[in-house]
This record gives structure tokens, sequence and C-alpha cells, in this order.
């Protein structure tokens, strides 16, 4: 069961290197897509039994997938993104289209593999595999300045996790009979001070995967070159790898050295969160403007976990899925405007609420999850986090808390020069609303009130891991 | 034994072909079939059939290990002569003369993977030598061809002096040229034995160095590599690189026990001064054959880890990394070849205009760089291990993996010459034989890098 969410995107990917008709390739992509979200959700109600076998014994590694609430809670966002994503741009011109599909395809397969994998050197292997495809989705469909720029993007995260390699090597090392499983990994036989640089050697992985301040400097750039519908991939489930690997591996692997590092990771990531606040408010290409929100969120869950507190860990768990949804809605927002007005500058838009009245009111409804507002899924999730920031330290959640000011300042600006105002040149031009993105745009904002005011099933989905966790 | 003799035997038969067939298909032919019998009497041996047995008086040790590594460069010198026989014939009307030197090549690879005395690391040394001092010039009407081949030459004589040189400082000390002997015991020999001893070790590791082009003895290579026919460089980075580390590592996996501590000092410094130029020089280069020049150095000082400390993961990883890292190599020497010129630009926008080549080349260069899902990967990962393995620091393994970053950088170079810059590249017409011969051998390299286990799994059973 659980290797058909590798298998079904694989398969259909390879179908689609030789389907040369666009329109086909598109909806078999969409339908491969579709299938995928309906097995996620079938797994999320379900308890599914792992997948195991034999893989490369000389090595002692096996080919082992297994999955608990935090790995349902990503592949159920990750099944949700890849429909909404190819529904949303469907209508967008890239040459070789089907090759495009594909190579997203396979983006999605390495992205379960990596949140279903229970061996190491599996987990690593997905790891790689869902950065390759992106490295070239991002170099031949992106903007001007994109070879250089998915160049740096590249280096910067396949160095990261070549130091993860050296960490799963030299755990390797110290375990019982050589094996590669979490549970070996957890009983390895280390010091402390070995924990420590094994510790080290995950958390550069992971930090720059997420990214945090001051590792994030490949973001910005390639979120603003890539093919939007790529960045919403990287934005919404990519980056979720670099927080997932710290819950599936740092904290139960070495709690004592992730104690031992609580202040200073926290204190780095409020820093990251300010700065990248404030940059945030400056900008006027609403692509980096997400981009920015983005590292700041992303910054604020990093500390929350790192607190360790219960409660901020359960917000994290909840707002790893929320975050994405919202982060997606925004995502496809900037795509449309992008796609109709042929410009990502801020100032050039304005009036869009006297134009599309739809898209204006969905991009409030987004604008308000960003934010944080009661209601909206984010709220539930940040209100944790910051709750559980208070716990360890009132003035971190303070300093913490003004980014919650500074949220509503840049998103609020963003809606204020984007659907109020005169009408402008660029949206008085836009042609008839997008009819099937806007439909995906309503599904999502859907998602976003009902777990907003009812996150129980979340809770539950996660209960499992939490308590794992909490264990330790 | 088998391989040795039959492999003589093979060279005289090709060197006597061309006076009767003047077909150069023909030559072609008998050379693989030559080939072909290669194999079959080296695995016979592995079966314990031999066609002449005789005492070598333990100067030959027949192992496992050597016969299998053995098995692996004849069939890897058989892809290499069915991908590149069209290539041979292009330099003179007597490709059969070019496929002469092969065997005798073999012959000094087979004798370097199973000596167990000094004097025969020597012969095997001279005679894998000197049909590559002809190979290197074979262009003959090519300046450049005659310098490189005649530095080769030069260097390649005072290297095997200094060999010579420390083998006999190492005979002068224990009186022997069997490799088990030399280990003096602290106790038992002199001091200045054991000093003699050590210099000797230390002559023979330079002058190693020398023949796996190691920093600081690489010098020779770029230039040679470079002035060499591509055919030719292709060859002379693969199999016969290979062939002299697992020549190096049969000496001092049992040897270097006696230079202690220090060994592990020099081997570092030479890993990691191998490492440094390979991948800093190659950085710049503007030829893409130069680029592969300096890439086989890098290359060689991940290949040094295996030299660490014995361990099974030395042994595989050596076996793992000798076979994946040629296929990769004669691949991307493959497509160098039918382009018309070495630099990069001729490689812009081969995406376009042959993508299955394109995508071929990647997978050689992903292999190259040690991306997951190709052969290169635990290729690495082995070599990485076994270094682990044999006690060494986290922080030589951490210099490894930066190092293996920098090598993204000018692998990929050519990735985005190929799919992100648009042109048309300027290469010759690819025969149907060529594109698919390339393409099985991405193919193995795929299937290396998921199941590396296929291959080594003969070394036990």
């Amino acid at each position: 069961m659980l290797i058909s969410f590798l298998l079904l995107p694989i398969l259909t990917a390879i179908v689609l290197l030789f389907v040369k008709k666009d329109t086909m390739a598109s909806s078999l992509a969409i339908g491969a897509s579709i299938a995928t979200l309906a097995l996620a959700v079938f797994a999320s109600f379900n308890t599914l039994a792992a997948f195991d076998m034999a893989w490369l014994p000389s090595l002692n590694s096996r080919f082992t997938l297994q999955v608990d609430g935090l790995a349902k809670i990503l592949i159920l966002l990750t099944a949700i993104s890849l429909p909404a994503i190819l529904i949303s741009t469907a209508h967008n011109e890239y040459k070789q289209k089907n090759i495009f599909l594909s190579l997203l395809l396979f983006t999605q397969a390495g992205l379960m593999g990596v949140f279903l994998a229970g061996d190491a050197l599996l987990f690593y292997f997905f790891w790689e595999l869902a950065l390759i495809p992106v490295y070239f989705l991002c170099s031949i469909w992106g903007g001007e300045k994109r070879i250089a720029i998915t160049f740096k993007f590249f280096i910067y995260t396949f160095l990261g996790s070549l130091f993860m390699l050296i960490g799963i090597l030299f755990l390797n090392a110290h375990t019982e009979a050589h094996s590669f499983s979490i549970q070996a990994f957890i009983h390895a036989n280390l010091t402390n001070g070995q924990k420590i640089t094994a510790f080290a050697l995950f958390f550069i992985a992971f930090a720059i995967k997420m990214p945090i301040f001051p590792l994030h400097t490949w973001q910005p750039d390639t979120y603003e070159q890539s093919p939007t519908a790529v960045t919403m991939v990287m934005s919404a489930v990519m980056v979720k790898m670099g927080l997932y690997g710290i819950l599936r591996w740092l904290l139960p692997l070495f709690p004592v050295a992730f104690a031992a590092h609580t202040n200073v990771v926290v204190i780095i990531s409020v820093l990251g969160i300010m700065y990248a606040s404030f940059i945030a408010i400056r900008q006027d290409d609403i692509k980096r403007l997400i981009a920015y929100s983005s590292i700041a969120h992303i910054g604020l869950m990093n500390a929350a976990i790192f607190t360790g507190t219960g409660i901020a860990i359960q917000g994290a768990l909840i707002q790893l899925f929320s975050h994405g949804i919202n982060v997606l809605g925004l995502w496809i927002i900037a795509d449309i405007l992008e796609q109709q007005t042929g410009t990502r500058s801020m100032q050039q838009m304005g009036g869009l609420a006297k134009k599309q009245p739809t898209l204006a009111i969905l991009l409030v409804g987004f604008a308000l999850a960003n934010i944080a507002m009661p209601l909206t899924n984010a709220f539930v999730g940040e209100f944790l986090m910051f709750n559980g920031l208070f716990i360890l330290n009132p003035w971190i959640a303070a300093f913490a808390g003004i980014s919650i000011i500074l949220a509503a300042i840049y998103t609020l600006n963003m809606v204020q020069k984007v659907a109020y105002g005169e009408i402008s040149e660029k949206i008085n031009a836009m042609p008839a609303p997008n009819k099937a993105a806007q439909a995906v745009l309503i599904i999502l904002l859907i998602i976003v009130f009902v777990t907003g005011l009812y996150p129980e099933p979340l809770f539950t989905l996660t209960a499992d891991t939490l308590e794992q966790l909490l264990a330790k | 034994m088998n391989a040795i003799i039959v492999s003589t035997l093979l060279g005289v038969i090709m060197m006597f072909c061309s006076w009767g067939i003047k077909n150069q298909k023909t030559h072609q032919a008998i050379a693989l079939v030559g080939f072909f019998v290669l194999i079959l009497s080296n695995l016979a041996q592995l079966n314990g059939w031999f066609v002449i047995n005789f005492d070598t008086k333990g100067m030959l040790a027949f192992t496992r290990f050597g016969l299998f590594v053995n098995t692996l460069f004849f069939i890897l010198t058989f892809i290499y002569i069915w991908l590149n026989g069209e290539e041979i014939t292009k330099f003179d009307n007597q490709a059969a003369d070019f496929y002469a030197l092969f065997f005798f090549i073999l012959c000094g690879a087979s004798i370097l993977t199973s000596f167990d005395n000094l004097l025969m690391l020597f012969i095997g040394i001279e005679i894998l030598s000197i049909p590559l001092y002809i190979l290197t010039g074979a262009d003959k009407k090519n300046l450049f061809s005659n310098e490189a081949a005649l530095k080769y030459f030069l260097m390649g004589s005072f290297s095997t002096g200094i060999l010579l040189l420390g083998i006999t400082f190492i005979y002068g000390a224990t009186g022997s040229f069997h490799l088990i002997a030399p280990m003096l015991k602290p106790d038992t020999g002199l001091p200045s034995e054991q000093m003699i001893l050590s210099a000797g070790l230390l002559l023979v590791f330079a002058a190693m160095n020398f023949k796996v082009s190691a920093a600081p003895f690489h010098f020779w290579t770029p230039d040679v590599y470079d002035g060499a026919p591509t055919v030719f460089t292709s060859f002379m980075a693969t199999i016969v690189k290979a062939a002299g580390f697992i020549a190096f590592i049969t000496i001092f996996h049992s040897q270097s026990k006696a230079l202690g501590h220090t060994w592990e000092l020099i081997l570092s410094f030479v890993i990691i001064a191998t490492l440094l130029v390979g991948n800093i020089v190659a950085v710049f280069q503007r030829s893409v054959k130069r680029m592969l020049a300096y890439s086989s150095i890098a290359q060689a000082g991940f290949m040094l880890f295996a030299l660490y400390g014995k361990s099974s993961f030395a042994e595989e990883g050596i076996i793992l990394y000798a076979v994946v890292y040629s296929l990769a190599t004669m691949g991307v020497f493959g497509v160098l070849i039918k382009m018309k010129e070495n630099s990069f630009e001729a490689f812009h926008g081969l995406a376009k205009s042959n993508p299955l080549l394109a995508f071929v080349t990647t997978i050689f260069l992903f292999s190259l760089a040690g991306i997951p899902l190709t052969g290169g990967f635990f290729a690495k990962y082995y070599m990485l291990n076994a270094l682990y393995a044999a006690g060494a620091g986290l922080w030589l393994i951490i210099i490894a993996i930066l190092f293996a970053a920098v090598s993204i950088y000018y692998y990929f170079k050519l990735v985005q010459a190929m799919y992100f810059v648009s042109g048309e590249p300027n290469m010759h017409v690819l025969s149907k034989k060529y594109t698919y011969t390339l393409l099985a051998m991405a193919i193995l390299l795929l299937i290396l890098g998921v199941f590396p286990s296929l291959l080594f799994n003969y070394l036990y059973f």
C-alpha cells in the first residue's frame, strides 16, 4: 500500500515522457495526482502496515517505508498540493509541457519518499531525488537569471545534505550490526561529544533546507526565478522537509544535544523571523514578498520545535499543514496575477477588487490566514507555538510576537496595493477570470476555515507522533 | 596465471594480424574475440582450470580478489574497444598494432592484480607503462601528441627509477622482495634497518602516487591526458589508473604498518593535496578534456581513501569505484570524441539536437559527481565508509565532502552547457550502435546506483 505513493507518481512520470500532446499530458498528470490524493486521504484515516524489503545487504540498509501521524499529515499536504498546483497552472504555457509535468511528479515521488522512509540511507536517497528534478525544472523553465541562481540553490542544499550523509555514516558506524533503521540510530552507542557532532551534521542539512537565517540566502532568488508551479512545490512542501527532518530524526536521535542547543537555535530563529519580516515590508515584487514571509513563518515553526515543549511542538505539527495550505493559496493568487497582468510589481497593480472581485475576496481570505487571524487555521498553530515560546522565555515570545504585527503590516499592505485603489492599467487589461484556479482557491480556503474552526482532526492525526516525541 | 599467459599470446597474435589481414573491421572483430577469450580464460582459473600451471615460487599469488578484478578490467576493456573501435582505426591504417598494445597493457594489469613480490610489481608496472607511451604518441603528425608522449616517457621512466630505488632499499633492509617479509619488528630490526625500510616504502609510495596521478606527483597528468589522442586518454584515465590503484592497495594494505602513524599523516596529506589540486584547478578549465584530466586527479583523491586501512569496505569500495568511475569517464570521453572541439561551447544545445545523448552524458556526469541513483554515489559512500572504518578522523571526511561539493561545480557546468544554453552542437555523425552502447553504459550505472552489491556478490561466491 505505502509503496503506491512512490509508484503512482513515478510510473505516471515515465509515461508522461512519451505523451507529446499538451492537453493530454496535463489531464494525465492531474488524474494521477488526484488518485494519489485519494490514497493519501484513505491513508490518513487508516493504520497502514510498514513496507519492508531487503535492499543493500552488504551495507545492511533496508527499503523500509513506514507511516505515523507526522508522515501522514505531510503526505496529505503533498497530495493536496500537487493537484491544486497542476489544476491552477493548467493553462500556463510551458515548452515541452509533458517533461515539465513529468519532472514535477518525480519531485512528488521524492517528497513522498522522504516522508515515508524509515531507513536513513533511503531517506538520504529520496532527499536528493526530490532535489534533482527541481534543479532541472528551475533551470529550464525559470526566469532570466535562472541558471546561476538555481545553481547556487543546488550547491547550497547539496552541500548541506552531504553533511547529513556524513552524519548518517557516522551514526551507522556506531550502531549495533551497522543498521540504518531509525530504531537502531536511536540506540546508537555515542558519547555526548559525538552526539553533538552528529547533531550538528544533521542540523546543517535541515537548516539549509528550511531555510533559517543566516542560511536562507538561496531562497528568495530561487522562489522569484523559478516557474511558479515549482515555487509552489518548494514553498508549500519542500521546505517542510527540513522541519520534518528535525522532528523525525534530530529530536528523537539526540534529545540531549537538542535540549542543549535550544537557546541558540531559538534566538537565531527569532532574529531570522524579525529580519525576514522587515525585508518583506520593503518588497515590491509579490513573489519576493511571499518568499520572505515564508522564511518568517518557517523560522517561527523551527523556534517552536526547539523549545521542546509539548504545546509548541503540537502547534508546529498543525502549522506544518496549515502553512502549506496558506502559502499555496497565496502562490496561486500570485501566479494568476503574474500570468494575467504580466508583472509581479505591486506598484503596477491596484483595483483588483473592482475588476475581479472573487479573486480579491480570495486574496483577502488567504491574507488573513497569513497573519493568523482567529478562525483561520494558522491561528490554531501559531497560538500554541507562541504559548510554548512563552513558557520557555517571555522575552523571546515577545520578540517573536512582534512578527505578528510585522506580518500584518506587509500582508495588509499587499492586499491594499493589489486589491484596492484606482484600477491600474495592467489590472484593467486582465482577461476573464481563471475559473479552474479560482475553484482550487475556494477549496483551499474552505480547508483554511474548516481546520481553523475545527482543528480536532489534525490533533487526532498527529497525536501518536506527539506522544512519541514527548516520551523522550 | 591464465590471464597473463593468454593476454601475451593474444598480443603477439594480434601484432602479426596486420600482415595477413588488411581489413580494419576484421582486426576489431579479432580483438573483441580475443578479449572474450581472455575473460573466459580468467574465469576458467577462478574455477581451478589452468592453461599452464607451474610454481611461481611465491612471486605471484592468485587471490579471488585479484582474479575478480581482472575479469572486471577485461570486461571494461571489451566495452571500451566495442565503443571506440571505429575511432582507433582513424589514427593509422594498422589498428591491429594498437590492439596488440592493449593486450600487453592488460598483461601488465593482470600482473599488478596478482603480484606477491616487489620485482613482479616492477615488471608489471613496466609492461603496463611502455605500451602507454606509444599510445600517447599515436597521433604521429600532431606535435602535442609527440610532446605528451616524450614527457610521459621521461617522467614515467624517472618515477620507475624511484620505484626501483625504493625496492632496493626495502631489499637492503629486509633481505627479501616478498611482500610478507619486509615487516621488520621494532624489537628485532636495527634502527638503521628500520629507517632504510621506511625510506624504501616512502620511495615506493611516491612512485605509485606518480602512476595513479596523485598530488604532488600529478604534474604530468593534465599535459599527457590533454596531448594524447582523446580515445587513448579515455583508456589511460580509467582502466590503467584503476590497475595502478589495485597494485597500490596490495602493497600498502600489507606494508603500511611498518610506517606507523606517519603513514596516516602522509596519506592524509596526499589525499588533501590531490583533492585540492584536482577539484580547484578543474573549476577553471575552459576545455572539457583538460577538465576531465583534472577531474581524474580529483577522483584519484577519493580512490586513495581505500589505502587508509584494510577493511571490507576498502576492498569492495575500490572495485565499485574503479568500475563506476571507468564507465562514467569512458562515457564522457566517448561523447567528447564525437565533438569537433574540446571546449564547453561545443556542447551548447546538445539537449535539443540529441536529447538521448544529452541524457546519457548527464548520467555519466552525475555519477562522477556522486549524485544518488547513479553508481558514483555508492562508490563515494563506500570510500568514505572505508576511511571511517580505518579510523580516520571525521575532519578528513568533512574535507573530502567539501571537495565533492566543489566537483559539482565543474561537472554541472557541462550539464548547463547541454541543457540551458541554446546553440548548435558542433559534432561528428553518430552511429546508432555508438549511441546505444553509451546508453547501455548509462543504464549499467543506474543499476549499480540502486543495487551496488550486484557487483561484488561474485567476490565471495
